[in-house]
């Protein structure tokens, strides 16, 4: 038989490698199996890292991890066929230590990340794939590998195992997932020259820049897309439900040509060169789509838990937390020597109680309300255009009466109610 | 004890690798490294000598610090021990260089443990000379058997090794005094995926890593880039190849066409053939 750990982690995500690196950190024998053949190799996000959360689990982080930029604006773009309404903040305070959030590649990112669990003792498998659980008389006891002699055995098995969690679903923590409760994200990386992404997005060196795109840029779909500075690259990219591609029958490449080619967004691309194309389902069922997250001798962190908060765009941040309470929790189980879902229980209980289960509570409905009524992209974003192009053209009408007629396309007085009825709707969901 | 060593080195995937345009040199940043995959035959043989015979491997390679990761690869196929020497004075080397330093580690090796056997891949990847196997062969003063495609026989007692050498209308066999070096052709195995085990083990091996000061003996003036003759005049990235002709019609008129195609470049197909 082969040898016994502490804890399993399957999945070197931000999820995996944070609680990998609080267990070793802690003393704890942790083997953390990867399937990629690094950590970060397999992994997709936009490209936005919260300081905060990583900073709990590595303080100082960013003096020495591979990040692009320190994000210093964000812009909001409601966009149009031929138009958008921008608004955005931009910040001098988010460009010094401790800084707000930084743009990162993964691929680099995960692999310093895991470095670090190493550095605290915790045992990294590549290329290696977890098949199963290894159940024993109602508890996970271990895990099956694709490898010869492939069983390992532990006290704890983390699943760290993504957006699908095929191992959380064997055990029958949640069933198969509805098109309506994961988005499918494509993005591009494309190499432009350090200075030239300077010049175009007005930043100093060492200063970065996030445009979110809502509206046209996912071509009426439900979803967002994003343009991100790198060091020397372009992060682009659209999320939409999978639900939304179905119904309307379109690519998830078909969509991000469309926003790279849309002519608010072309010109920031402009002689950039591809060099990367990945694409990634993220869970965006929220709150209610979330499934069991603790059994006897097992745990389930970050996106395998549907831990994303689809409309700040946030998860690696929570994967983060989920990954650090949930090894707070297993060295408390290694004290007591009890390893039961009722033990274990706290780290929901402890999870739920953190800006993570509250943040996962306050946006519950709000996925699936903008989902229900499609209003809010295919008719409100382009009202607010072409609302603003009227206030804003200057053609010797008098503002009294571009603000009537403004009001007057508007829609007929119960057209008016409808839209304060949404607009009321919207803010409860989000409130 | 039969000891085996496997002498191994990290390359780019030449694969995946771009060239510069500019400079006509390969782009070392744009591909992961890897074990070279000739040398993986090597381990891979090393370790089924060692299971059917006993005995230990030992794996060695020259590289900068990162190629610790090469040395754990052939520890996930199976190897026992791994030695690295990684020092700026053997940067640069040639295969002249290369197989001087190697020696010389071997040397050290022989120390530790006397070697019955080494194995190297045909070639590498990235420089695709396969000189330096015999080039340590020569050093050593041992048999060099290079093509190696089978090992047939390990005798350790009788201090013999029987082998089948890959030629160009088939295969020889042939039997050699032991200590020898065997240069592997990529049929003689398959390289399975590794055990867990054994990626446990690779997790958390530390190879022996030893500076030129380490090793004993050593003429400084015949490493690195000072003890390399060999000098890269130009490199160039081959023409790719020109879009063929399809030929159409009916089977008759294909033959026509054909033949007159031959025929119009003769002297193509002579100089190929030869006579």
């Amino acid at each position: 038989m082969s040898e016994r750990f502490d804890c399993i982690v399957v999945g070197a995500g931000p999820a995996g490698i944070a609680c990998a690196y609080e267990l070793a950190k802690g003393g704890a024998k942790v083997v953390l199996i990867e399937r990629g053949e690094y950590p970060g190799s397999k992994n997709v996000m936009g490209g936005v890292l919260y300081r905060q959360m990583m900073e709990d689990v590595i303080p100082g982080f960013y003096k020495e991890a591979p990040l692009e930029r320190p994000i210093v604006e964000q812009r909001f773009m409601m966009m149009d066929k031929e138009s958008a309404v921008t608004f955005g903040y931009k910040g001098m305070e988010w460009g010094k230590e401790p800084y707000n959030n930084f743009t990162v590649l993964r691929a680099k990112f995960d692999q310093w990340f895991a470095s670090k669990a190493v550095e605290q003792g915790a045992l990294l498998i590549n290329e290696t794939v977890v098949t199963e659980c290894i159940v024993e008389e109602g508890r996970v006891v271990g895990v099956q590998t694709d490898r010869p002699d492939g069983e390992v055995y532990a006290d704890v098995v983390v699943l760290a195992d993504g957006v699908n969690s095929l191992l959380a679903k064997s055990l029958g923590f949640h069933k198969e997932y509805r098109p309506d409760e994961v988005a499918l994200a494509t993005m591009e990386i494309l190499k432009l020259d350090k200075k030239i992404i300077e010049d175009r997005f007005n930043l100093e060196p060492n200063q970065g820049c996030t445009i979110e795109l809502f509206g046209d840029a996912t071509n009426g779909i439900l979803g967002t897309g994003f343009l991100y500075t790198n060091k020397d690259s372009l992060s682009i990219g659209v999320g939409t439900l999978l639900s939304g591609l179905i119904k309307h029958k379109i690519r998830p490449y078909e969509l991000l040509e469309y926003v790279k080619n849309h002519p608010m967004i072309r010109p920031y691309l402009q002689g950039s060169e591809q060099q990367e194309y990945l694409a990634h389902l993220i869970p965006e069922g929220g709150y209610k789509s979330m499934g069991k997250v603790v059994g006897n001798g097992v745990i389930v962190v970050g996106d395998a838990a549907q831990l994303v908060n689809a409309i700040h765009r946030e998860g690696s941040n929570l994967a983060m937390t989920s990954g650090r309470i949930a090894a707070e929790t297993i060295l408390l189980a290694m004290q007591a020597g009890d390893f039961s879902e009722a033990l274990l229980d706290r780290y929901r209980v402890k999870l739920m109680n953190s800006f993570v289960g509250q943040d996962m509570k306050k946006y519950k409905d709000s996925t699936h309300h903008f989902d229900k009524f499609p209003q809010y992209f295919d008719q409100y974003i382009p009202m607010m255009n072409r609302a603003a192009s009227q206030m804003f053209t200057v053609d010797g009408k008098s503002k009294w009466e571009k603000q009537k007629k403004i009001w007057k396309d508007i829609g007929s007085p119960r057209e008016k109610i409808k839209i304060a009825r949404d607009a009321y709707r919207a803010w409860k969901v989000m409130k | 004890m039969l000891h085996i060593v496997a002498c191994i080195k990290q390359v780019p995937d030449t694969k995946i690798i771009k060239m510069n345009p500019k400079t006509n040199t390969m782009d070392r940043a744009s591909a992961p490294a890897i074990l070279n995959p000739y040398d993986a035959h090597a381990v891979e043989e090393a370790v089924r000598i060692k299971k059917k015979y006993g005995g230990i491997v030992s794996v060695l390679t020259m590289g900068p610090p990162p190629a610790v990761k090469a040395i754990k690869k052939c520890i996930e196929i199976g190897a026992d021990e791994g030695y690295m020497i990684s020092d700026r004075r053997f940067a640069g080397a040639d295969t002249l260089a290369t197989s001087y330093a190697l020696t010389k580690a071997l040397d050290k090796i022989q120390k530790i443990r006397p070697v019955d056997l080494i194995l190297c891949g045909k070639m590498t990847i990235d420089g695709d000379t396969g000189q330096v196997g015999p080039g340590i062969a020569r050093r050593l003063d041992i048999p060099p058997l290079t093509s190696v495609k089978k090992v047939e026989a390990v005798h350790q007692e009788e201090g013999h090794i029987i082998v089948h050498r890959k030629i160009e209308d088939g295969h020889e066999v042939i039997q050699s005094t032991l200590p020898c070096l065997l240069s592997v052709e990529k049929e003689i195995n398959e390289v399975p995926y590794s055990s867990f085990p054994n990626m446990i083990k690779a997790a958390r091996y530390d190879p022996v890593i030893w500076s030129v000061d380490d090793l004993e003996d050593v003429d400084i003036k015949q490493l690195g880039l000072k003890g390399s003759p060999t000098i890269v005049a130009k490199v160039w990235a081959p023409p790719k190849p020109e879009g063929g002709k399809m030929l159409e019609g009916s089977p008759d008129d294909q033959v026509d066409q054909i033949l007159s195609v031959i025929l119009e470049k003769k002297e193509l197909f002579q100089a190929k053939g030869g006579s």
